[in-house]
């Protein structure tokens, strides 16, 4: 078939749109490693903030992150994949609380950060007594990572061919083994998928932590301490610093890094993973 | 039960290959039969009255135009039909005597003793091994060198054991579509059934393989009770003991005639069957 000028002009028009994804992300890259680069090195990465953040490091700053991430983590996918689970395995479609908890994930998945600082703030800070506090900023991210987690987790079990489940059965292979052997292993992929989203989510989060893990710069001491994440540390100094748009931007560089390497490993598990299972 | 094992042999020594045609002496005794068997779904009625007797050691063929219920009755033998949204049975469908609707049996056993093989070979994503471990496991076979020598039986029993028995551990679905059907079948029968279900198990694969897959079924007949559903007449009248045409009338199907394999071909009982017969032929 003869390509008319109309498809030519869909096809330049599409590959434009193409290219400039490539720039932004390229554009972004270069700024944050143009004016990051220079100051990030092994002092930065292992000293503590001098000066408000305007000189030395931020190695308090990136074990607050990992712990709040951690507790956001260990939280999200029990919870997440068992929701999961719930809703694509044991629930019919038709029924009224199936439909009750999809609705109420689209709801979560909605709203803003900010209204889930206030709420993590008034159950986890107060509510709860766990004042200003890496757990309370991690179990808030719980919160905002769930959706992400339980949508893909499902999406995953729901790839799941039918004649698996069928052969499963007629083989009387239990609804536990089935799931076990057959299920979550297929949905892991997936499981990845939400969970780099959800990470992705949680490390790019500030307003939801202001209200609830604080922007304490110290070294924690325990997760019930205050602690500050690498976005939080990123926008103080850039807001609240004069003379602190270097580390800042030191910082970015380093928390865009963090993000990169996370989804690398992450696809690259999701890999492993799939040639273990072998599923040519 | 135990009763049903140990007359296999008797039946077995009885039909040697070259008897198989004729009528023989005893009749072998039903296994499996169903009366007044009828699957709807929702509103909307499936099959109604079906009453089909199978008999031991035979292969029984259900043959009929697409939707009148083949694979659904299929699923009522090993109650897969518990898995199908808004699906109700009624009447009464028997293995060995013991009732199987409506009734709160042992569903592990009861697909144990009854296997049943797909259209669309469906080994699971793992390797050939793992996908013959795992019923085993399930049903508390996990003694590593009973595990073994079944699976060199099932696999040698299908003809696959010279073609994997090097690469166990690869992948089941690198197998050809004829490989992976002849695996699914050896995965049912390293539960040692006594029934094996066969729904359309040739029809996704090749004029070859599908050769293949029939000749392994014909030899199988001499061990387990089958029931294959088939839209291949030829097929049907090359393994078939018996022949089962369902129809569909005002919407359900129903049997429309159930006889011995060479009557059903030669001297049908009802009209629908000669036409049907002569149809597919021509
Ligand atoms: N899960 C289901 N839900 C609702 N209706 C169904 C379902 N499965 C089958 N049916 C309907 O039941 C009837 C019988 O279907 P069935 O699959 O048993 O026919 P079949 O004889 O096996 O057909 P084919 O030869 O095409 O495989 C059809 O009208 C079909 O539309
Ligand atoms: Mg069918």
């Amino acid at each position: 078939m003869r390509e008319s000028r109309t498809d030519r002009l869909l096809e330049l028009a599409c590959w434009c749109s193409a290219f400039m994804v490539l720039a932004i992300a390229g554009w972004i890259l270069f700024d944050v490693m143009g004016h990051g680069f220079r100051r990030v090195d092994l002092n930065f990465l292992l000293g503590s903030p001098i000066d408000a953040g305007r000189q030395g490091g931020i190695a308090p700053i990136l074990v607050s992150t990992v712990l709040i991430l951690g507790v956001c983590m260990t939280v999200a996918v029990p919870i997440g994949v068992g929701a999961a689970v719930a809703l694509s395995e044991y629930g019919s479609e038709g029924r009224r609380a199936t439909r009750l908890i999809r609705a109420s994930l689209d709801v979560l998945a909605g709203i803003p950060s900010i209204v889930f600082g206030l709420f993590g703030n008034a159950l986890f800070c107060r509510a709860l007594g766990m004042g200003f506090s890496i757990a309370s900023g991690g179990l808030t991210l719980a919160c905002m990572a769930l959706p992400l987690v339980i949508r893909s987790t499902e999406e995953g079990l729901r790839s799941v061919p039918v004649e698996y489940r069928h052969a499963a059965a007629a083989l009387g292979m239990s609804r536990t083994s089935t799931l076990v052997h057959l299920l979550l292993p297929a949905a892991t992929p997936g499981l990845l998928v939400g969970l780099v989203l959800g990470i992705g989510r949680a490390l790019a989060e500030t307003a939801a932590l202001l209200f609830t893990s604080g922007y304490v710069s110290r070294w924690p001491t325990s997760i019930f301490d205050s602690g500050r994440t690498l976005s939080v540390h990123i926008y103080d100094l850039s807001m609240n610093v004069p003379g602190g748009d270097g580390n800042s931007h030191a910082s970015a560089l380093v928390l865009v890094a963090l993000l990169i390497g996370i989804n690398l490993t992450a696809s690259l598990m999701a890999n492993v993973w799939l040639r273990r299972r072998i599923r040519t | 039960m135990r009763n049903a094992k140990q007359r296999m042999p008797e039946t077995l020594a009885l039909q040697s290959n070259a008897e198989r045609r004729r009528p023989p002496r005893i009749l072998p005794r039903i296994h499996v039969e169903t009366r007044k068997l009828t699957l709807r779904y929702g509103p909307h009625v499936a099959f109604r009255d079906i009453t089909l007797p199978i008999r031991q050691g035979e292969i029984t063929a259900i043959v009929g135009p697409s939707g009148c219920g083949k694979s659904s009755f299929l699923a009522c033998l090993n109650r897969l039909t518990d898995l199908f949204t808004d699906c109700h049975v009624t009447g009464s469908a028997t293995l060995v005597g013991e009732e199987l609707v409506g009734t709160e049996i042992d569903l592990t056993s009861l697909r144990r003793r009854v296997g049943m093989i797909f259209q669309k070979p469906n080994p699971f994503p793992l390797t050939i091994r793992r996908n013959l471990e795992l019923p085993l496991r399930e049903h508390a076979v996990s003694d590593r060198h009973e595990v073994q020598s079944r699976m060199e039986e099932v696999l040698r029993a299908v003809g696959l054991w010279d073609e994997v028995h090097a690469r166990l551990d690869t992948p089941a679905l690198r197998l050809s579509g004829g490989q992976q059907q002849r695996l699914c079948i050896a995965r049912a029968l390293v539960l040692r059934p006594e029934v094996l279900l066969l729904d359309e198990p040739c029809s996704a694969l090749d004029p070859i393989s599908s050769g293949v897959v029939e000749d392994l079924i014909h030899r199988l007949r001499e061990t387990y009770t089958l029931v294959i559903v088939t839209h291949n007449l030829a097929q049907a009248r090359r393994i078939a003991d018996h022949v089962a045409l369902f129809w569909v009338k005002d919407g359900a199907g129903h049997l429309a005639e159930h006889s011995r394999c060479r009557d059903f071909f030669e001297s049908p009982k009802c009209e629908l069957t000669a036409a049907y017969v002569r149809g597919a032929r021509g």
